[in-house]
């Protein structure tokens, strides 16, 4: 049985490879600037674009993004500008978008159509859109990583010190805020606004159990998240089951797994 | 002497409220100034207005000939970075040399070594893959000050770097402060008179206002003078312990 044979497989293993890419690096970010839940007010802002662009009728992937970024900068603008505290904004920002999805759904006259793929993720319904832009963001994360890597490290781990010799950090803050916010939001297409956040939060805690170097960090996610979708895909193809639940659950259960390794490991040696 | 600073009737604030009022202050080559005073005095206020990250509201900072944010270093008072950020200590001593760097470019080999020699110099050669979790209050405190000083600035700010400093590695803290005073001028914030007075070639007493005492010697009285409610007891030997009022 050679399931490559069918295009959405080919498909949904290049969506696999660029989620992991842009998942690893935007994860790896939140995940040690410990702004995890900013990334879940990301995700469920974005359902009021979706919203929108079911009632205008254009691609409510595009709707979601504009919404994903703008209330990412917009909770780094209120909690830095208006002194508003960032888990507030985010929580406000969280329902105001999943609210405006909701009234706006309700009001798209008759049926939306693949509703469930947004909320739950369908990885092997991934268009040539979706892949064609998670690849172009996996180059510009790729590109801006690299060259820009100890700056935005620094900046994570201190960015008041960071202020003392630098006068763009807040450029960098926002432009890499965007950058992770659209991260998030091409990612619904995999797991779906519900689970989208474990795609980017598990790979970077399994690496961190066995590196604390941030290079490896990022090299490590984008491999296990690559694997653990794989994976994912694979058994959910065979038993028939949701594939965004099925990749979640693999890579939850890498996790554990690793961690009881690393404490068996220690204990042992 | 060459003035390396200076400030003219500077006032500086958050919001609308001004910590420091009208200060005008000389930092001469070389000097090494301990800046004392009450909490809430302007202490940090005045760190922060040197290093560019707060404006002034009035008046005038003026930096002497050849200095700039890049000829400055700064020990921070704590750590404000997230301590279990996953970054090895020779990196966070790398980072001191950002200023010099435009973004986007890398560290050479030699700067590395650089990093590398100077946390020999401090006691923490074997740490220098370690994570910053893995430090004592102390070593971190002397992880900062290798970030502080490995760009070989003319003018080092310190905020009270007496806060952590292990008992063990005090003295070779404050000879090593002696020894960089040789090549730069120090301006440290510090509440306790007593650990720094044997080092310090003058005070600044900050209190809203700033006074400069050009002298290592100071009394009660002198202290009441400038209006820094810090209370002076000596003993024997010690030529000056310091208690804050109670």
């Amino acid at each position: 049985m050679d399931i490559l044979g069918y295009d959405f497989m080919t498909n949904a293993l290049l969506g696999a490879l660029f989620a992991a890419i842009t998942a690893g690096l935007a994860g790896t970010y939140i995940v040690s600037r410990r702004m995890v839940f900013l990334g879940g007010g990301i995700t469920h802002a974005s359902f009021g674009g979706i919203g929108i662009g079911y009632f205008f009728g254009f691609n409510p992937i595009v709707g979601a993004s504009l919404f994903g970024v703008a209330s990412a900068l917009c909770v780094e603008y209120l909690s830095v500008r208006q002194k508003i505290r960032e888990d507030s904004a985010i929580g406000i920002l969280w329902a105001l978008g999943m609210a405006t999805g909701i009234i706006f759904i309700y009001l798209t006259p008759g049926y939306a159509p693949d509703l469930m793929g947004y909320l739950f993720g369908s990885l092997l319904t991934i268009s040539t859109g979706d892949i064609v832009a998670l690849g172009v963001l996996s180059l510009v994360l790729i590109s801006y990583f690299t060259v820009f890597y100890r700056t935005l490290m620094y900046i994570s781990y201190d960015e008041t010190y960071a202020r003392t010799y630098s006068s763009s950090v807040s450029i960098f803050k926002y432009i890499t805020t965007a950058l992770v916010a659209l991260a998030v939001v091409l990612n619904i297409r995999m797991a779906g606004i519900i689970l989208v956040l474990s795609l980017l939060t598990i790979p970077p805690n399994i690496a961190m159990i066995f590196t604390s170097s941030y290079l490896k960090i990022i090299i490590g996610s984008i491999i296990v998240g690559f694997a653990g979708t794989v994976t994912g895909l694979v058994i959910s193809y065979f038993i028939n089951i949701p594939t965004g639940a099925t990749i979640v659950f693999v890579l939850a259960l890498i996790w554990i797994i690793s961690k009881l390794l690393r404490g068996w490991v220690e204990k042992r040696w | 002497m060459t003035v390396i600073l200076e400030m003219r009737s500077l006032s500086a604030g958050y919001g609308t409220r001004n910590v420091l009022d009208n200060v005008n202050f000389k930092v001469f080559e070389n000097d090494f100034i301990g800046v004392i005073g009450p909490n809430g005095g302007g202490k940090t206020t005045l760190l922060k207005v040197i290093l560019g990250v707060l404006k002034p509201t009035g008046g005038e900072l003026i930096m002497g000939d050849g200095i700039d944010k890049s000829t400055i270093g700064y020990l921070p008072q704590i750590s404000t970075g997230d301590n279990s950020f996953p970054l090895s200590v020779l990196d966070v001593v790398l980072s001191g040399l950002m200023i010099h760097k435009s973004p986007g470019t890398r560290f050479s080999a030699d700067e590395k070594r650089r990093a590398g020699d100077l946390l020999e110099e401090l006691g923490l050669k074997e740490y220098s893959r370690s994570q910053l979790k893995e430090l004592s209050g102390g070593q971190l405190q002397r992880v900062f000050l290798a970030r502080a000083i490995i760009g070989n600035p003319r003018l080092l700010l310190l905020d009270e770097p007496g806060s952590f400093v292990d008992t063990a590695f005090e003295k070779s803290f404050h000879d090593k402060l002696k020894e960089l005073n040789g090549k730069m001028t120090i301006l440290m914030v510090s509440h306790d008179i007593g650990t720094i007075s044997a080092h310090v070639k003058s005070f600044a007493c900050v209190n809203g206002s700033l006074h400069y005492h050009p002298s290592s010697e100071i009394t009660n009285e002198q202290l009441r003078a400038y209006r820094c409610p810090i209370q002076l007891i000596t003993h024997g030997e010690v030529p000056h312990t310091v208690l804050k009022n109670h």
